[in-house]
């Protein structure tokens, strides 16, 4: 039992807090992680050049990002870190990665998969100008590079983290000519009781709005985006008010996004079933009560399983380390895993509160041009794909990946997936949820062909 | 094109790291990705394959790969992830158009 050899994928919250569980237990895990320091994207470390306090880069978040720095600090010399280590593939019992760029291949017994997730967006005309980022783009340009992503920028989109960047971002003196809200004012108000039972996470987002209204920075719901302007880059950008007015705004960035989706591509290669959330209108992992996944020995955590938030993270990444010690032997869980997963309902009802307040805009993809760009990896458009359904007969997403090759690109449909589904959903008139998403293959970022020329071990080859 | 796209928020006493992008000097400091390199000295990052013009990134986390660049010694990087070195010289394709 000693000699299992336990691997964790990521360093974000839930990563971090399944390896704490772990080593508290006698465990010594290898902990893989894509960045060069731990944190994740939440509480994403700054490069050691740059030298800001907590507070002036995580705001209200400051005593968790640090301890959680702190907490994971505090593991070294008990665990097997490795960052700037990407996982690039899983066959088997076998994690294929790049670690400081040389290929290697990690074993493992037992996995905890906690991978994350990227934002959630749909095109509109012109996004792909120089100067259209992601939120959680523009709050990373903020944290780690001490960047503003233009010189004034216009956010838009729907969820938690719009207002949250518009906030750090006027706090940090840039520009905000205005956040952009597809939902309408009325979805907020018919959330906010439940929102209210979330604690202080409603809290602090009605601060944010508050502050951002009391410093003149306009914020319009029911909006509609029309188009990023500009040649070669963005110059000004077009929407509709929520009267169907519309109305053009002066600016050189614009950062947008409609919640977050889970990175369930080495999950996907593992095998592990999925189900569509019907909530969130995105796919999670179908995980046991304990964060157990459909393949023994390989459990999963944080939003990398379902978005659920960095709270959440914590919590299910601890899970999963119980429950991963509770499989090995270790006794004793029962009562901790009890109070997690009861702690972790009540952050689904909190989520199923936001959903409310932040209702996804899906009707965007629908009404996306036909000419404009949604895979931007392969330059496949809205209207190819309506095509690929409509003139070659394909009824599901991969067909259509496979006509069109929407999805084919480098990014492995991450970025395209959710418009490019709803776009087929649409032209076959079923449910979203028929329509599937793409199969995800290895590697699952690019990799350089050495990576893929090193030498199999027996393990695998045979 | 005129101008830079990322624009600095405090944190600059920092050591200078300089850089060359498409043959001029750039000055970039020590903690920068090579994207806040890029775009800090202006709009671009590299050009579409299919000929639909410039990009500059858009995910900044290491996901959408759409900040891939070409260093002068023909070495490719994601410019998001990588950390900026002295002496890097990078191509942005600004001049002709080539494949990947």
């Amino acid at each position: 039992m000693a000699s299992e050899r336990i691997v964790i994928v990521g360093a974000g919250p839930a990563g971090v807090r399944a390896a704490e569980t772990l080593v508290a237990a006698g465990v010594r895990p290898t902990v893989l992680d894509e960045a060069a320091a731990s944190g994740g994207q939440i509480y994403r470390r700054q490069p050691a050049e740059l030298r800001r306090r907590y507070g002036e880069l995580y705001g209200f978040e400051a005593g968790k990002a640090r301890r959680l720095h702190d907490a994971f600090d505090g593991l070294r010399g008990r665990i097997d870190y490795r960052p700037d280590c990407l996982v690039w593939n899983l066959e088997g019992k076998h994690l294929q990665v790049l670690h400081a760029g040389a290929p290697g291949t990690v074993p493992f017994d037992r996995l905890i998969l906690a991978t994350g997730a990227v934002e959630r967006v749909l095109p509109f005309e012109g996004w792909t100008l120089p100067g259209v980022y992601t939120l959680g783009g523009a709050q990373v340009a903020l944290k780690s590079q001490a960047c503003a992503v233009g010189r004034r920028t216009v956010f838009l989109g729907c969820g938690p983290l719009l207002p949250y960047v518009a906030y750090q971002y006027a706090r940090a003196g840039a520009d905000v000519v205005a956040v952009l809200d597809t939902a309408p004012r009325t979805a907020k108000w018919r959330a906010l009781p439940d929102l209210l039972t979330g604690g202080a996470t409603a809290l602090k987002g009605v601060y944010y709005l508050a502050w951002l209204r009391a410093h003149g920075v306009p914020y319009p719901h029911g909006v509609t985006p029309v188009r990023a302007q500009g040649d070669q880059a963005v110059e000004g950008f077009r929407y509709q008010d929520a009267r169907g007015r519309e109305r053009s705004l002066d600016c050189d960035a614009i950062s947008f996004g409609y919640g977050l989706k889970s990175e369930l591509q080495l999950a996907d290669l593992a095998g592990c079933r999925c189900r569509f959330e019907s909530t969130s209108h995105g796919w999670v992992l179908d995980l046991d009560s304990s964060g157990r996944t459909s393949v023994p020995g390989i459990y999963a955590a944080g939003d990398g399983a379902a978005i659920r938030g960095a709270e959440a993270a914590e919590l299910s990444g601890e899970r999963a380390a119980r429950a991963l010690l509770g499989d090995l032997g270790f006794a004793g869980q029962d009562a901790a895993l009890a109070k997690l997963q009861r702690r972790l309902r009540r952050l689904d009802n909190l989520r199923a509160a936001l959903e409310t307040a932040f209702p996804y805009p899906r009707h965007l993809a629908r009404a996306i041009p036909d000419s404009e760009i949604v895979c931007r990896c392969e330059m496949v458009s809205a209207g190819e794909i309506r095509s690929a359904v409509r003139d070659l007969g394909a009824d599901d997403i991969n067909r259509t990946k496979a006509f069109c090759r929407v999805g084919m690109g480098r990014c492995q449909g991450r970025i395209c997936e959710p418009a490019a589904a709803e776009i087929v959903a649409a032209a076959l008139e079923r449910e979203l949820a028929e329509v599937g998403r793409f199969r995800a293959q290895a590697p699952v970022k690019p990799v350089p062909i050495a990576a893929l020329a090193e030498k199999r071990p027996e393990a695998l080859a045979s | 094109m005129s101008g830079a796209q990322f624009h600095r928020m405090g944190g600059t006493d920092r050591p200078l790291v300089r850089v060359i992008i498409d043959g001029r000097p750039h000055t970039a400091l020590a903690g920068d990705t090579v994207l806040t390199a890029l775009l800090t000295a202006g709009r671009r990052v590299r050009r579409s394959e299919f000929g639909d013009g410039p990009r500059a990134g858009f995910c900044v986390m290491g996901a959408c790969q759409d900040c891939w660049v070409t260093l002068a010694g023909g070495r490719r990087l994601r410019a998001c992830t990588t950390p900026v070195t002295e002496g890097m010289a990078i191509d942005t394709g600004a001049e002709a158009s080539h494949g990947v």
